[in-house]
């Protein structure tokens, strides 16, 4: 598979940057053409992996959150959501649907369930201490809806 | 971000624009302010000028019926753009009989 694009961006864990986020990765698949059902699921996506940055992995203190994207050319779009932040004990667990650590902030615990159910694949790396990478894999063009 | 208007007994919090982690906290802070005053009997959240949405408007919705709840009052979500189902359709809000 041939790279067609790649990008890459940092940026402080406020919760300002949540649309910021979700805003350059929704640009940088610009060029695949996406359906508005397409841009709005890996805007979606994208916005959950960086509010569990944020909400859970800088919970403590602050830090920076760390986004890269590829595309191939067989239409996929692969990003790659990084912090250097707490890192999850149990990930098996943190991905059950309606599971939350943060119910004070009024978090519904889909984040994850979101994540998988408008990627085609979704990785976690996690180690407590060290941090969590999220992987997000998507291929456009494949909805009947354009 | 939100417009609010109250008459009858009735709040009703027309939510705009983007919803997510960073907003939600701003919009959970009006309408509770509205509703901690006023006392509504029922709250409707207006969803019909929502562009974007992740789990952070279930997280809203579901708080809100906490809080309305508290003071006796009913909830309502309404005109929830199609778009948006989907999450909400995950969240098993449907089940509290909320949206419509």
């Amino acid at each position: 598979m041939n790279i067609v694009n790649e990008m890459s961006v940092s940026f402080p864990s406020k919760s300002c940057n949540e649309s910021f986020a979700r805003s350059i990765v929704a640009a940088f698949v610009m060029n695949l053409d996406p359906t508005v059902n397409e841009l709005s699921d890996i805007k979606t996506a994208v916005s959950e992996a960086v509010t569990n940055c944020i909400v859970h992995g800088y919970r403590k203190s602050g830090g920076t959150i760390y986004i890269k994207g590829r595309i191939t050319d067989n239409n996929k779009l692969t990003i790659r959501i990084r912090d250097k932040g707490c890192g999850i004990d149990d990930v098996e667990k943190a991905m059950e649907p309606l599971f939350t650590t943060a119910p004070e902030e009024e978090r519904a615990g889909l984040g994850f369930a979101v994540m998988q159910s408008f990627c085609d694949r979704v990785r976690v790396k996690s180690e407590p201490g060290k941090g969590t990478t999220v992987t997000l894999e998507k291929t456009f063009g494949t909805q009947n809806d354009r | 971000m939100l417009r609010t208007e109250y008459k009858n007994n009735i709040l009703t919090a027309y939510i705009d624009g983007e919803i997510d982690h960073d907003s939600a906290a701003k919009i959970r802070a009006r309408i509770d302010g509205a509703a901690q005053s006023l006392k509504p009997k029922l709250l409707n959240l207006d969803f019909s000028a929502v562009s974007f949405m992740d789990s952070s408007g279930v997280g809203l919705v579901m708080g809100r019926y906490r809080q309305m709840k508290l003071i006796g009052g009913a909830l309502r979500v309404v005109n929830v753009p199609d778009r948006l189902y989907r999450i909400f359709a995950m969240s098993g809000l449907e089940a509290l009989g909320v949206l419509r």
